[in-house]
């Protein structure tokens, strides 16, 4: 088992490094002259070679990238030529707020996702499961931005309930609620829809176990069967497709963010890539990676403990 | 006479006939209701320059934003006085394009290298497996976004960001189902045999990979639809004038109080061409299930 | 035949029939016979002819899309009628049964200690430590080694056989009346198969359980069984005592049956050194058959026996068959035995 945690952790790691090239050479591919995109219009020539030695742009592209990575690990992510401000610090106030959109999305997710999922499981083929099922469906088809539209229409402008957009920091928990609800429900849906689905298919694949047959046959009442024998097994499956939607969500949050106009990452990633402000975009999509991976990390440990044969060696059969 | 009493033949598990497939496809309504979906959608995006009651690029500043229903536009007009309906029929081409083509586009890239990678193993899964990773690290919209600013604003190069986006996922399944695969009897008893690989990995196993592949592809069109459709919100799809879901959408949001149609309408497309595939998607792979299951 | 002391099962006119997608299937048609306290009851036939369909219908254990009908009473009491409800307190309890594959029939997740500790906290309601303690008892009942250790062990760490014991024990912790056993060992080495069965033959007498082996191996049948039944198309074709069966057959598909079976055992014959084969395949049932099932395949068959299917009657003393042309077959040169 130890062996296994170091081998994953390894190849994490490596694939860490990998992408932290990646986003050095993408960013750099993006067109045009970083100079002219970090300096005021109309710069002069000289202004622009000024500009590249001080960015460390004259130098050769390993260089630059060693040089980058050096800062990074140290917590400096260099400072956005738009703003002014260290990159690291804008991330360090944003990243919380995605973060807890993400988790309040997932949150809805979950809260709904898995109850129903069950529902529509076990009463397979009744007026239940088709309405469940069809909702699910829908919820898949909607693109999330469109419903984000809808909903602000809907609540915020005509029944003027929710504020249409902006960003409350959690001192006031209630108003941060007020602006998060919205959000979270629309990023949230699409991952419901998902994870419903996929409960729904692991708990009739749970069902027709051979094991839930035994359950059955030593009279196990209905509740023991699908919450003791069934369940655990489909959680296994559930969890590891939750985690795979990970990214999906932060996906989702990009747009999100840019309608609620929410001051998390995905708004900022949108803005560096219009506004060409490199080191903020180095610095987001580094920390998204980072982030991602070890996301993805966590979430195989956690199927190795849930899973017992991956974490107790089997025997001969 | 000497053998003991025969016993039932086990059923074929790689061949069934169309037809009981198409039976059995016929017998759940909502499938057949999505690829009647689908069916329309494409038929909409061939047939749109000549079905489309107005010129989808006209503008006509006399009728700007105009409801449902007025001077015979039928969805209303947008904000320079464009029919509505003309202009998401239209759209559909883009959305389809980039939609349905990246997808295949990934297939086609993916297929081959997932099953080398994991037929051969070795260096070369090794190395297909590590760019996997890396390329799944990155958010699907960020990877897209970022390939779609870097090669430039456009509808190949959207294709292009999406298509790579989902190359990940079609390789990770042709490897796996390649992994188990290749230590099937028949498989090493062609190995044994002296066929060679190339004549093992087209006959023998890329016809028992297919089924968890046409999954994946029922629930990636849908995705890269909506893909294409961010992408276009933002900008970096489709450049105007050519009509786009997406820039419509983008373009209606200063309206939403004043024009609520021109923001519903755009939606109401994505929506129901999502639906269709991924109705359509359902039963394909509930049809397909039962045949994996024996 | 020994009459038994009490009829501990009695199953009468057992119908079960499925409506599916690809049409209706008669899986179990008019099955009778009675099950004695103590006694082994063996219940015979190749792949598809009901006899794993008639286990679950005495359990309860039906899909949904399977109707059932016809009597049956666990002593004395009728279970047709009853609610799942009621159903459930009496599985695992009063009659119970165990699977043909023990690799996928425990539950992966839970430790073997759990999984038997599990029904008697269900039915004896006792605590998880009393449970625990009667856990480690029950798999010494099955001769699992180091019991103690073993009740905290996952079932992938345990062999194919010690699986099937571990299964063995959830099914007698309650001490049932009736065990049904679908194929216990044929997913198993031959030389794990004499265990179990030996475990099997132990438990009947410490614990006086009826035992109903569903099986298709003769061998099994005549190691452990008292009686045995035998199956076709849903059909019973024949019964009575194992001895008499095996020496006597009365149907010729039981006759085909014993003759397509390596017998060691016997002295050799002229007629006994050639295995037979039965031509054909074990049909499926869609519809009342309106002639003998076995006709088809059976070398006697004549058109007596295409006018309606037989009805089970005695043929020889204490020997039932479902023939019109019953008996073992006449000592006639070159011909199949």
């Amino acid at each position: 088992m130890r062996w296994y945690i170091l081998r994953r952790i390894g190849i994490s790691l490596l694939t860490l490094f990998i992408a932290t090239v990646v986003v050095f050479v993408g960013v750099r591919a993006l067109p045009g002259d970083p100079a002219v995109a970090m300096s005021a219009e109309s710069a002069s020539p000289r202004a622009l070679q000024a500009i590249r030695v001080q960015y460390g742009l004259d130098k050769p592209l390993p260089v630059q990238y060693v040089n980058w990575i050096g800062h990074a690990l140290r917590g400096d992510l260099g400072h956005s030529p738009k703003t002014g401000l260290s990159v690291a610090q804008t991330l360090v106030q944003r990243v919380p707020i995605t973060l807890e959109l993400t988790l309040l999305a997932l949150l809805v997710a979950i809260v709904i996702g898995i109850p129903i999922g069950i529902l529509a499981a076990v009463r397979r083929g009744t007026i239940a499961d088709y309405v469940a099922s069809t909702t699910a469906l829908g919820g898949l088809s909607v693109p999330h931005f469109w419903l984000g539209i809808l909903f602000i229409l809907l609540f915020a402008v005509h029944l003027g309930w929710l504020p249409a957009s902006g960003f409350v920091p959690l001192t006031s928990p209630l108003e941060n609620l007020q602006h998060m609800l919205m959000p979270a429900v629309v990023l949230g849906i699409g991952l419901a829809a998902v994870v419903m689905r996929q409960m729904r298919s692991a708990m009739l694949e749970s069902l027709g176990a051979d094991y839930v047959r035994t359950a059955r046959a030593k009279g196990l009442s209905e509740r023991s069967v699908v919450g003791v024998h069934a369940l655990r097994n489909s959680l296994v499956t559930v969890v590891t497709v939750v985690g795979l939607q990970l990214g999906a969500l932060i996906s989702g949050a990009v747009v999100t963010e840019q309608i609620f106009l929410v001051p998390g990452i995905g708004k900022l990633t949108i803005d560096s890539v219009f506004s060409r402000d490199y080191p903020s975009l180095q610095g987001v999509v580094l920390v998204t990676a980072t982030g991602y991976i070890l996301a993805n990390l966590l979430v195989d440990l956690a199927y190795s403990v849930l899973n017992p044969r991956i974490r107790v060696g089997g025997a001969a059969s | 006479m000497t053998v003991a009493p025969t016993m039932a033949p086990p059923a074929p598990t790689a061949v069934t006939s169309r037809g009981r497939m198409r039976r059995r496809f016929r017998r759940r309504p909502l499938a057949v209701i999505g690829l009647c979906g689908v069916v329309l959608v494409v038929l909409v995006a061939l047939l749109a320059p000549w079905i489309a009651p107005y010129d989808a690029s006209a503008s006509d500043y006399s009728a700007v934003l105009k409801p449902p229903g007025t001077g015979g536009h039928l969805l209303g007009t947008d904000d320079v006085g464009r029919d509505l309906l003309s202009r998401l029929m239209v759209g559909t081409r883009a959305s389809l394009t980039a939609g349905v083509l990246s997808t295949f586009l990934a297939l086609v890239i993916a297929v081959p290298v997932g099953m080398a990678a994991g037929y051969y193993r070795g260096a070369i899964d090794a190395v297909v497996s590590r760019v996997t990773d890396v390329v799944l690290s990155f958010p699907f919209l960020i990877l897209a976004v970022g390939l779609a600013a870097i090669l430039g604003p456009s509808l190949i190069n959207a294709t292009i960001a999406l298509a790579v986006s989902q190359i990940p996922m079609f390789v990770r399944i042709a490897r796996g189902e390649v992994l188990g695969l290749r230590e099937q009897e028949y498989v090493q008893a062609s190995i044994v045999n002296g066929a060679p690989s190339r004549t093992i990995l087209r006959r023998h196993l890329l016809p028992n990979i297919l089924n968890p592949l046409i999954v994946q592809t029922t629930v990636a069109i849908p995705g890269a639809i909506i893909g294409a459709a961010v992408l276009s919100f933002l900008g970096l799809g489709v450049q105007p004038p050519t009509p786009a879901w997406g820039t419509m959408l983008s373009d209606a949001q200063q309206y939403i109080g004043s024009a609520p149609w021109f923001a519903t309408f755009p939606g109401v497309a994505i929506a129901i061409t999502t639906l269709s595939f991924n109705l359509f998607g359902d039963g394909l792979r509930d049809v397909l299930d039962v045949r994996m299951g024996s | 035949m020994s009459t038994p002391t009490s009829t501990r099962l009695a199953v009468e006119d057992l119908h079960v029939r499925f409506d599916s997608d690809d049409g209706t299937v008669l899986a179990v048609n008019g099955v009778s016979f009675d099950v004695g306290e103590g006694e082994v009851l063996a219940l015979v036939g190749e792949s598809g002819c009901g006899k794993s369909m008639t286990a679950m219908a005495l359990m309860g254990l039906l899909p949904p899309t399977a109707t059932r009908s016809g009597s049956i009473r666990l002593a004395g009491r009728e279970l047709t009628g009853l609610r799942q409800r009621e159903m459930r307190e009496l599985r695992g309890r009063e009659i119970s049964m165990i699977f043909q594959e023990p690799m996928t029939s425990l539950n992966p997740v839970y430790t073997v200690g759990y999984l038997v500790a599990e029904v008697l906290r269900r039915h004896e309601g006792l605590s998880r430590r009393a449970a625990k303690e009667r856990a480690v008892e029950l798999l010494e009942l099955v001769r699992i080694p180091a019991p103690r250790q073993r009740v905290d062990e996952y079932p992938h760490q345990m062999s194919g056989g010690m699986r099937q014991r571990v299964m063995i024990a959830m099914a007698v912790a309650c001490n049932p009346k009736v065990l049904l056993a679908d194929e216990p060992t044929t997913a198993l080495d031959v030389t794990i198969q004499a265990q179990i069965l030996d475990i099997m033959r132990d438990l009947r007498e410490k614990l006086g359980t009826s035992v109903v082996i569903i099986t298709h191996d003769l061998g099994v049948v005549a190691d452990i069984a008292d009686r045995v039944v035998v199956m076709y198309a849903g059909h019973v074709v024949e019964t009575g005592v194992v001895d008499d069966v095996f020496a006597r057959p009365q149907h010729p598909y039981t006759i085909g049956l014993l003759g397509s079976v390596p017998r060691p055992d016997l002295a050799p014959t002229s007629a006994s050194d050639r295995l037979t084969e039965i031509p054909g395949i074990v049909p499926t049932l869609r519809q009342p058959p309106h002639e003998c099932v076995f006709a088809p395949r059976c070398p006697r068959a004549d058109d007596e026996c295409r006018r309606d299917m037989p009805a089970l009657v005695e043929t020889a003393p204490g020997q039932r068959a479902a023939c019109v042309h019953p008996g073992p077959v006449p000592e006639r040169a070159g011909a199949a035995s």
